[in-house]
């Protein structure tokens, strides 16, 4: 099979990474895999299992996170990772639903997630007599303080380290996943192409010229 | 009313197989191109790379995010099933922690699998010479060398000559060249002395002369989906898939064999299964059958198929089948290196598969343990994934931020949001494969407090246990990656195992690569197939997955499954005759 039959086969003869749809042969299923935006999830049937497929409908039907707890969520995932010169903030990158629905897919998330956030306000109430979103900018800040350093944290403040830790994990899983995300990182992959080796500006940056070869 | 009844068809095939994966497959290839009229029952779904992969998918288009809440390996890896079934159990007998992998489709593991292809070397095969520990196999290496060779051809695989003695050569496509981190590894090996070789896998880096089937890799490092443009090996695509299109090859899906059934004369007449979508009973028969359901299946299989003839299940009258049970060792490390700090992006996918490996490099007569193993790296800049950033606070404390001054471990914000950038490529990791010893007190066997799966087949009971030998050799491993991490100047990040944890040795069927069950050997009394693969006791009973190891090398077993299942097929064809066939 010759690289132009190659790409018609996937589809992708201007190489885009936009629609991908399958040639169509007679009396077969049209598939045509989309693009998600984040915003209207959708469950993919081509390639899954029919029990993955009834799960993912399942979920979908389920709402876990309460208003506040999303409020909550997304106050939070915005101070981990708020917008910046280069991109958008977490909530741009819908991070509070891919969030919602990870902890219904992975429920040992769910108890974690309820009792840090429940942890989080409670502390608040004691410092600041108030929720932690209802706290000002400076005042969440502060909080946040106690919690996001792991090596210089308080002790007591240990519950809520471990929660901030797994709250940054899903915020940086649930941003840099999305467009917006996997563009800031710079994965630049997922193309097809040829691969010739470490470029050579980049070996010469590391002193590995003579790799150039063999590399 | 209820009318329950088994169809049993008339139609004989000429031989039926169990199995669709790597020897499975390879069956109805040769068979089928040699005119036979050929049945493969698979007790998965069907399925086809060229539509069912994901492939090229980004991370948003999985609501998960590419996590492995369905699918062990990632939402995006082309397995279909897991350590545990629904409705498919099996025990464990005292404190074994065997985990056994099944994965339900056309072309099972073959689709997701690492397309690492390593030939099993002369000393593999006879090793008994050696330390005594093992037993030697019925065949040498270069009775198995020609079809080495013909999968090679066949198949595709990339490498370099190296000349070892026991990593023996194949006919080898151009290997990818290393990735930046890989070129680190390479220097840091060098220097704890450990050989690094270009990895040999079975990917199409270019197009394989005479198939206009199979497209030539475009490199998007995602073999795992299996490929849409069969540019690596799944049985589904370059077997079974063209194997059906000669005409002479029937497969059915969804088809689960209970049992090998057999006549009065003690021959193998066909097989019965059930149909997991309908429920509906069958009975097919075939001239020969065939059993390639992978090791522990294929050992259930046979103990299963009990008659008056065969009172310890078919092909068994050594008593051996489940004995000698086998995985490969596993242990690993990783770490990221702050050279690679802030790197220049660019595509650095390559290949699903190895770009570089260590082969086993020591020699044990120096050592405290008697088998070697090989080296798998890992790292670069991949595409994101559920996960992949995980506990940067272990990270982002242990280097000089932009400004040359040491921060603070985790944070949040703007800050934060830049180490994510500048860690991103860094990471890497280490993972051994070795030799373990095949020992008949570790074995797989009919569970015998009478469990039942949901289609009221017996299930296996697994008992197995690490020796000394195995332990020693993944305290090695570690000790080696330590090394080599030292001096490549990386900084460790997983956790340091020790003996507490058996230096991190995976569990047994963590590892996946199980051989040995049905052993093959020239001593009908001390195994249940002859050096074809043919059942000592039922002559037109063959096994083509890797239950008939007698012991694995530090290679996994695929490479080594497709040659003797072409062996053994061309065999059957030779005899056809004896056969009937």
């Amino acid at each position: 099979m010759n690289r132009r039959d190659t790409l018609k086969a996937l589809g992708l003869t201007t190489l885009s990474a936009g629609l991908l749809v399958e040639a169509c042969k007679p009396g077969e299923n049209k598939e045509a895999v989309k693009e998600h935006e984040g915003a209207e999830p959708s469950v993919d049937e081509a390639g899954r299992q029919p029990f993955e497929v009834e799960r993912d409908k399942e979920l979908l039907k389920d709402k876990f996170f309460t208003d506040h707890e999303m409020h909550t969520i997304t106050v939070l995932a915005d101070i981990i990772i708020p917008a910046d010169e280069k991109s958008g903030s977490a909530s741009d990158a819908k991070v509070p639903d891919f969030i919602e629905f990870i902890v219904k897919d992975i429920p040992e998330h769910q108890v974690p997630m309820r009792g840090g956030l429940r942890w989080l306000d409670l502390q608040c109430a004691n410092r600041f007599n108030k929720s932690f979103v209802d706290c000002s900018e400076d005042q969440r800040i502060e909080m946040v303080t106690e919690i996001a350093y792991p090596q210089k944290a308080k002790p007591e403040m240990q519950q809520g380290v471990i929660f901030f830790n797994r709250m940054r994990n899903l915020t940086a899983s649930g941003f840099f996943t999305s467009k917006i995300g996997v563009r800031d990182i710079g994965y630049m992959g997922n193309s097809p192409g040829k691969w010739t080796g470490v470029p050579e500006e980049v070996l010469a940056q590391y002193g590995l010229q003579k790799y150039r070869n063999n590399s | 009313m209820d009318d329950f009844q088994i169809k049993k068809s008339a139609e004989i095939y000429d031989a039926v197989i169990v199995g669709s994966g790597a020897g499975g497959g390879m069956a109805g290839y040769v068979l089928a191109n040699a005119g036979l009229k050929v049945l493969m029952l698979e007790a998965g779904a069907y399925f086809d790379p060229a539509k069912d992969s994901a492939q090229l998918k980004f991370p948003w288009e999985s609501l998960r995010r590419g996590a492995s809440s369905t699918r062990p390996f990632g939402d995006f890896d082309a397995a279909y099933g897991g350590w545990q079934l629904d409705g498919e159990p099996y025990t464990t007998k005292d404190q074994t922690e065997f985990t056994w992998f099944r994965s339900r489709m056309l072309g099972g593991r073959t689709n997701h699998w690492g397309r690492i292809s390593l030939r099993m070397g002369p000393k593999d095969f006879k090793g008994h010479q050696i330390d005594g520990l093992t037993d030697d196999w019925p065949i040498t290496y270069e009775e198995i060398k020609p079809y080495y060779d013909k999968v090679d051809r066949l198949i595709g695989v990339y490498g370099t000559r190296e000349g070892l003695e026991n990593e023996p050569d194949g006919i080898f496509l151009p290997p990818p060249k290393p990735r930046l981190t890989e070129l680190f590894i390479m220097e840091g090996a060098a220097k704890a002395g450990v050989k690094v070789i270009p990895g040999r896998g079975s990917v199409l880096t270019e197009a394989l002369p005479g198939n206009k089937d199979r497209g030539a890799c475009f490199y998007c490092g995602q073999c795992g989906r299996s490929c849409k443009i069969y540019g690596d090996f799944s049985s589904s695509s370059c077997l079974v898939i063209p194997a059906v299109k000669t005409g002479n090859l029937k497969v059915i899906t969804n088809a689960m064999v209970r049992e090998v059934l057999s006549g009065p004369d003690g021959l193998a007449k066909g097989v019965s299964y059930i149909d997991t979508k309908s429920l509906q009973e069958y009975q097919v028969r075939g001239k020969v059958v065939i059993l390639g359901a992978s090791a522990c299946e294929t050992a259930r299989l046979l103990l299963n198929s009990k008659s008056s003839i065969h009172p310890g299940g078919l092909a068994n009258s050594s008593g051996i089948v489940g004995k000698y049970l086998h995985d490969s060792t596993g242990a690993s490390l990783s770490g990221f290196l702050p050279q690679l700090l802030d790197r220049k992006r660019y595509n650095e996918d390559g290949v699903g598969s190895v770009h570089i490996y260590s082969p086993w490099w020591l020699d044990n007569r120096k050592l405290d343990f008697p088998r070697g193993y090989h080296i798998e790296y890992g790292g670069g800049m991949h595409m994101p994934s559920y996960g992949f950033a995980d506990d940067i606070h272990a990270l982002n404390g242990t280097v000089p931020g932009r400004d040359g001054k040491m921060k603070e471990a985790g944070g949040f914000g703007k800050s934060l949001k830049d180490d994510y950038r500048r860690f991103y490529g860094t990471r890497f990791g280490m993972a051994g494969r070795g030799m373990a010893i095949a020992r008949e007190d570790n074995y797989c066997e009919i569970d015998p407090n009478g469990m039942v799966d949901k289609y009221g087949i017996p299930v296996l009971r697994f008992n197995y246990k690490w020796s000394d030998y195995e332990i020693k050799q993944a305290k090695h491993m570690q000790e080696t990656f330590k090394d080599i991490m030292h001096q490549m100047g990386a900084i460790i990040t997983s956790k340091i195992q020790g003996p507490e944890t058996n230096y991190g040795l995976e569990a047994p069927g963590r590892i996946i690569h199980e051989v040995g069950t049905v052993r093959m050997g020239d001593n009908p009394a001390k195994s249940a197939l002859n050096k074809y693969c043919q059942a000592h006791d039922c002559k037109n009973l063959f096994v083509v997955d890797a239950a008939p190891f007698v012991q694995q090398g530090d290679k996994n077993a695929t490479w080594t499954i497709l040659a003797l299942a072409m062996r053994t097929s061309e065999y059957i064809l030779s005899q056809r005759k004896k056969l009937n066939v």
